[in-house]
């Protein structure tokens, strides 16, 4: 057996660092629960990572960066992916010069109206979940995503980014407008609908 | 000090006397009376009128049982939302007369706040917990975060007491169906599938609620279909919990609110929070419903703050959201 390293554990999955063909890849894991029944956990258990593999592909036709799938065990709910080996954003964010700081805003409000453009909601999308690699950013964990065409569910997918620069990035929270500026410039619908709707969904007051 | 709240969201009219020893809660009484509809769901007049029927005599009853004189009562708390408008008036009325003619001090308080105290204030080793709080009309993920008690999960539609009261009137159950469906539950050994609705931290249940009537029509067992609700909802709220938990990098979850009494649902998220290595807590049943003394405590924890009401400014609120209220008194 090849030798792993567990990089994360989440109350869902764990995330492990391991060897396949002659590949270094990374392996997301969903963890049986022995509180919930067997016929439930294996349906949510395949169906997740089945829906998951199904958007981390859809978003790549897109020509958004995602890892390469390179295996799904359905059975067992393991995905085999590629190992992005770069800087996480939330990482280098705050060190970057001011110029490379609204690139980057830019280029993740790109990305994510690719996404958008197709129905694809993220459901995560934080600066942790962003890796920097070979000058391009590319999207990790799509385990929350789904398929939506809702202009009210593509807002609550902004809307937490926009809270996650607030809190993890608080001196450059303002950025997010770079965010909102390169989406604007990629998006097919009227990207004005959602932005609207991110505003009433800050004053409704929730947290997502 | 001692405190008498009046707990009248819903359902329940309870009066409940505490008094503090240092941080922690003493019951002394805790009487309460619940409206059962002769049929179909919650009337709110008519479980206004229920209330106002009883709620002299059950603030008679707690002063009894507690073994005190009125004028022993230092403070007057009362549930000031959210909750149905007739019953919280209700409840208001009576607390702003009793504050009036007794000359104590009045105080409002959140319902669903005081659930989570009432933990905190009756179990020792319960400090920082993420609730779980499920009742008829309330499904939410609550924990303490940045000066609020924030929700990081709740339900989209209803509440998973409602969505266990709607089946079981569906088949013919009597109110409460909760306990109804546990023991039926308890038979059942086959399940069948039925929608799972998690987004995020947040949960739906009227999806499943539909799939279990199609079930019983199609004259499926009602004890699986029973055993499949419970497996498929407690499952999902203790998924929801264990993410918040994840998320807010807390060891302690807590169970509040009338469904809490639920065994299977108690068995979960024990489990749940053993496999993390995460501590688990439930009060006892007459805490975990709606009660006068959970809403005592945080009165009086409230006033020992420093907070203060006046009764013309002592309005209801139906819309009374937990993280509105400013948790000064927490560190």
């Amino acid at each position: 057996m090849t030798e792993k390293t567990i990089l994360y554990r989440g109350a869902e999955a764990e995330i492990c660092l391991t060897d396949y063909m002659k590949y270094k890849v990374v392996q997301k894991r969903r963890v049986k629960k022995t509180y919930r029944i067997k016929d439930i956990d294996d349906r949510l258990i395949s169906t997740r990572t089945k829906e998951e593999t199904k958007l981390i592909s859809e978003a790549r036709k897109q020509g958004v960066s995602v890892p390469i799938v390179y295996d799904v065990d359905l059975k067992n709910g393991i995905i085999t992916m590629e190992y992005i080996e770069g800087k996480r954003i939330k990482d280098i964010f705050n060190y970057l010069n001011n110029k490379e700081r609204i690139d980057i805003c830019k280029k993740i409000g790109e990305n994510i109206a690719k996404l958008h453009n197709n129905d694809i909601i993220h459901g995560d999308i934080t600066t942790s979940n962003m890796i920097l690699a070979k000058g391009r950013i590319h999207f990790i964990d799509f385990g929350l995503g789904e398929k939506n065409n809702e202009i009210e569910t593509k807002g609550v997918d902004l809307h937490v980014l926009m809270e996650a620069i607030d809190s993890t990035h608080s001196k450059y929270s303002d950025y997010f407008n770079y965010v909102l500026e390169g989406y604007k410039k990629e998006l097919k619908e009227n990207a004005s609908l959602v932005i609207k709707k991110i505003e009433e969904i800050v004053k409704r007051g929730r947290y997502r | 000090m001692i405190c008498l709240g009046i707990e009248g969201t819903a359902h329940s009219i309870g009066v409940g006397i505490i008094k503090n020893n240092r941080r922690k809660c003493i019951v002394l009484s805790n009487i309460i009376k619940i409206y059962r509809p002769k049929q179909g769901g919650i009337h709110p007049r008519e479980a206004a009128n229920h209330h106002a029927i009883h709620l002299a005599d059950l603030i008679r009853e707690s002063i009894n049982v507690a073994g005190l004189n009125f004028n022993k009562i230092d403070l007057i708390s009362f549930s000031q939302g959210p909750g149905l408008g007739p019953c919280l008036r209700t409840a208001a009325t009576a607390a702003r007369a009793l504050s009036l003619s007794l000359k104590k001090p009045i105080m409002g308080v959140n319902h669903c706040v005081a659930h989570l105290e009432i933990g905190r204030g009756t179990i020792d080793e319960c400090k920082d917990p993420v609730l779980l709080y499920t009742s008829g009309a309330n499904t939410q993920v609550i924990a303490f975060a940045e000066g609020k008690y924030r929700v990081f999960g709740e339900t989209l539609d209803i509440g998973i007491g409602n969505c266990l009261d709607k089946f079981g009137r569906k088949v013919g159950l009597e109110f409460p169906c909760g306990p109804k469906i546990e023991k039926l539950a308890e038979k059942g050994n086959q399940y069948l599938e039925l929608p799972y609705s998690i987004k995020g931290m947040d949960i739906a249940f009227s999806g499943l609620l539909t799939a279990s009537e199609h079930y019983y029509q199609k004259n499926k067992r009602l004890e699986d279909i029973c055993f499949s609700i419970q497996e498929t909802t407690f499952a999902a709220l203790t998924e929801v919990t264990e993410r918040a938990m994840a998320h807010t990098d807390k060891d302690e979850v807590l169970l509040g609110g009338g469904v809490a009494s639920n065994k299977r649902l108690q068995n979960m998220v024990h489990k749940m929070a053993e496999d993390r290595g995460a501590s688990f807590f439930v009060p006892s049943k007459d805490l975990c419903i709606d009660n006068g003394a959970m809403i005592a405590w945080l009165g009086l924890l409230m006033y020992n703050n420093g907070i203060r009401l006046k009764v013309e400014e002592s309005y209801i609120d139906q819309r009374f959201r937990t993280d509105m209220v400013d948790v000064s008194w927490r560190d």
